[in-house]
C-alpha cells in the first residue's frame, strides 16, 4: 500500500505571497492578491467567500491544476507540482466525477488502478473504503443508479483511496439537499478523524464552514483576498456531532464568521487579520 | 393487465395495424383497375414473385450485403483510425476538415461510374469503395466529437492523479468517445447499404439487389422489381437494427444514447 514516510513537515499546506491572474478576451481578471496561508497537518481548514472570491482557483492550486501567476505554494514541503505527481493529496469536486461507465467500486478503484496498486489489494482498500463511507450494497451499482448524497460519498472513497495526508474539497456538499449534506458534513467529520488528513475544503455555506473546521478563512472578491481567519472554539472537529449545531458556541462562531465576511467591525477577538 | 404494459402492447400493434390497413387498401386499390397494374402492382403479385424468386433474392441480398458490409467495416476502421489523428494532431484535423467537408456535401454514388470503371466491370471493389467513402463520414465525425467529449473535471482529476497521457486515453478519453463511435457506425451502416445498392445501377457484375431492380424494371417485370425493393428493404433494417443492439450494448450503463 502507499504508506507516507512517519516523519512528515508539520505544514501540510504553506501558501506564500500567492497573486493569481487570468488574461481573458476582455483583459485581466485579478483572481487572487497577496494569499498567505498554512495549513497544518491533519487541521480542518475551511475557505469561504461570495462566488468570484477565488476560494475555488486557491485550491486549484494548492492541487497544481493550475499554476500561480506569483508566489509559491508547497505541500509538505514540496513543490505543489511535485506533490501531485508524488499523489500527496486526495481531491473532490462539488461534481462527483464519476466514470459513468465504472461501477462503483471501480471508480473507486481509479487511483489505485492509475498508479499500479496490485489486484488483490485493490479490491482489500475498494473494500474498506466503500464500509468507511457507508456504500456496503452498492459496490456493484453504476453512479446513475445512485443519488447524489451517494454518488458525492463514491467520490469522497476515490480521495481517499491512497490514504492521503491531505484532502482537497472543492464545495462537495453544494449540489445536495440540506439532510444529505448536514449528514454528509458529519460523516465527514467522522472520516477526518479516523485518517487524521489536513482538509481544505471550499464552501460558500457559513454554517458548513463552522461546523467542520478548526479554522475557517474569509475571502472577499475582485481581487480574492483573505479578510481574515477565524479560529473555531469549539474543541476539535472530531469531538464534534449533530448536537453542537444547536449550541450557543456555535452560534457565536456563526457570527464571527459572518461579520468578516461582511466586513462589519467590530471583529471578534481571536482573529487573525491581515 | 397494467397500465405500462397495456402502453407496450398498444405501442407494438399500432403499426402493425396501420401496416395492414395500408397493405388492404393497397390491396384494393391495386384490384380496383383504376391504377394500372404497371403503375402499381398489387400486394399479392409482388408476394408472388418473392416466392418464386427467392432463392434470387437471397443470393443478390447476399452479394449487396457483404459489400454494404466490407464498406462499412474499411469506412469505419478508417474514419476512426483519421479521428484519432484529428483529434491528437491539430494539423491533421486541419488538413482533413476540407476533404470531410466536401464528402460529407457531394452524392457518393456520383463516383460510382467512375470507380466502376476505373476498378473493372467484373470487379466489386468499386462498391465497396463507394461503401466505404459513405460509412467514413458519419464515423469520423462522430468520432471526433466523442473524442472531444470529456468533461473538464474529469481531465482535472486525471491531472490530479497525474495519470500518462495513455492512461487518460484508455480510462477517460475513449470509453467517452465510444457511444459517439456506435452512433457514427449505425448511422453509417444505413448509408453503406444504400450506395452499395445504388452504385449497382451504374454497371458492373451483375446478381446485387440494385442490379436486379433496375433488370426487372428494364424488363417491365414491375412486380418483380418491387419484390427486390422489398429485400433491399429488409437488409437496410438488418444493417440498421444489428448496428443498433451493438451501439445499446456497447453503450451499455450510460446516459442514452441521442437516436
Amino acid at each position: 500500500m502507499i504508506e507516507k514516510a512517519p516523519t512528515r513537515p508539520a505544514d501540510a499546506v504553506t501558501v506564500t505571497g500567492v497573486d493569481k491572474v487570468f488574461s481573458t478576451g476582455k483583459g485581466e481578471v485579478r483572481a487572487l492578491d497577496g494569499i498567505d496561508m498554512t495549513v497544518s497537518a491533519g487541521e480542518f481548514v475551511s475557505l469561504i467567500g461570495p462566488s468570484g472570491c477565488g476560494k475555488s482557483t486557491l485550491l486549484r492550486l494548492i492541487a497544481d491544476l493550475d499554476e500561480p501567476t506569483v508566489g509559491e505554494i508547497r505541500v509538505f514541503g514540496k513543490a505543489a507540482r511535485r506533490a501531485r505527481v508524488d499523489q500527496d493529496y486526495g481531491i473532490a469536486f462539488q461534481q462527483a466525477a464519476l466514470l459513468p461507465w465504472r461501477t462503483v467500486e471501480d471508480n473507486i478503484a481509479l487511483p489505485l488502478e492509475l498508479h499500479k496498486v496490485g489486484a488483490a489489494e485493490r479490491r482489500a482498500r475498494v473494500a474498506e473504503l466503500i464500509e468507511l463511507v457507508g456504500l456496503g450494497d452498492f459496490g456493484e451499482k453504476y453512479p446513475d443508479q445512485l443519488s447524489g448524497g451517494m454518488q458525492q460519498r463514491v467520490a469522497i472513497a476515490r480521495a481517499l483511496a491512497e490514504k492521503p495526508n491531505l484532502l482537497l474539497m472543492d464545495e462537495p456538499f453544494g449540489a445536495l439537499d440540506e439532510m444529505t449534506r448536514e449528514y454528509l458534513q458529519t460523516e465527514l467529520l467522522r472520516i477526518s478523524a479516523e485518517t487524521r488528513a489536513a482538509v481544505v475544503f471550499v464552501t460558500h455555506s457559513i454554517p458548513e464552514a463552522v461546523y467542520l473546521s478548526d479554522r475557517v478563512v474569509v475571502m472577499s472578491p475582485r481581487p480574492g483576498r483573505i479578510d481574515g481567519i477565524v479560529p473555531m472554539q469549539l474543541g476539535s472537529p472530531s469531538s464534534r456531532s449533530d448536537d453542537i449545531r444547536e449550541d450557543a458556541a456555535y452560534f457565536e462562531m456563526i457570527t464571527a464568521v459572518r461579520e468578516v465576511l461582511h466586513g462589519g467591525a467590530p471583529i471578534p477577538k481571536g482573529v487573525e487579520t491581515r | 393487465m397494467n397500465r405500462s404494459l397495456r402502453d407496450g402492447s398498444v405501442r407494438i400493434l399500432a403499426p402493425v395495424v396501420l401496416g395492414a390497413v395500408v397493405v388492404i387498401a393497397w390491396q384494393l386499390l391495386a384490384g380496383s383497375g383504376l391504377v394500372e397494374a404497371y403503375l402499381l402492382p398489387s400486394p399479392a403479385a409482388i408476394g408472388e414473385q418473392i416466392v418464386e424468386f427467392a432463392p434470387s433474392m437471397v443470393s443478390a441480398s447476399g452479394i449487396t450485403g457483404l459489400n454494404s458490409l466490407i464498406g462499412l467495416i474499411i469506412g469505419s476502421v478508417f474514419g476512426i483510425l483519421l479521428a484519432l489523428l484529428a483529434v491528437a494532431l491539430r494539423v491533421i484535423d486541419w488538413m482533413v476538415e476540407p476533404i470531410v467537408a466536401a464528402l460529407a456535401v457531394i452524392p457518393i454514388v456520383a463516383l460510382a461510374p467512375v470507380l466502376n470503371t476505373m476498378f473493372g466491370a467484373d470487379s466489386q471493389f468499386g462498391r465497396q469503395a463507394i461503401a466505404a467513402l459513405a460509412s467514413f463520414v458519419p464515423v469520423f465525425i462522430n468520432t471526433v466529437r466523442g473524442l472531444r467529449q470529456t468533461r473538464p473535471v474529469h481531465r482535472d482529476l486525471m491531472r490530479a492523479y497525474a495519470a500518462s497521457g495513455v492512461q487518460v486515453m484508455r480510462t477517460l478519453t475513449l470509453p467517452t468517445a465510444i457511444p459517439f463511435v456506435f452512433t457514427g457506425i449505425r448511422l453509417a451502416a444505413s448509408l453503406a447499404v444504400i450506395s452499395a445498392l445504388v452504385a449497382e445501377y451504374f454497371g458492373g457484375p451483375r446478381g446485387g439487389l440494385g442490379g436486379l431492380i433496375a433488370t426487372s424494371a428494364a424488363s417491365s417485370a414491375y412486380p418483380r422489381a418491387w419484390a427486390y425493393v422489398v429485400a433491399s428493404i429488409i437488409l437496410g433494417l438488418a444493417f440498421f437494427l444489428v448496428t443498433l443492439a451493438i451501439e445499446r450494448w456497447a453503450t451499455g450503463r450510460r446516459a442514452p444514447v441521442p437516436l
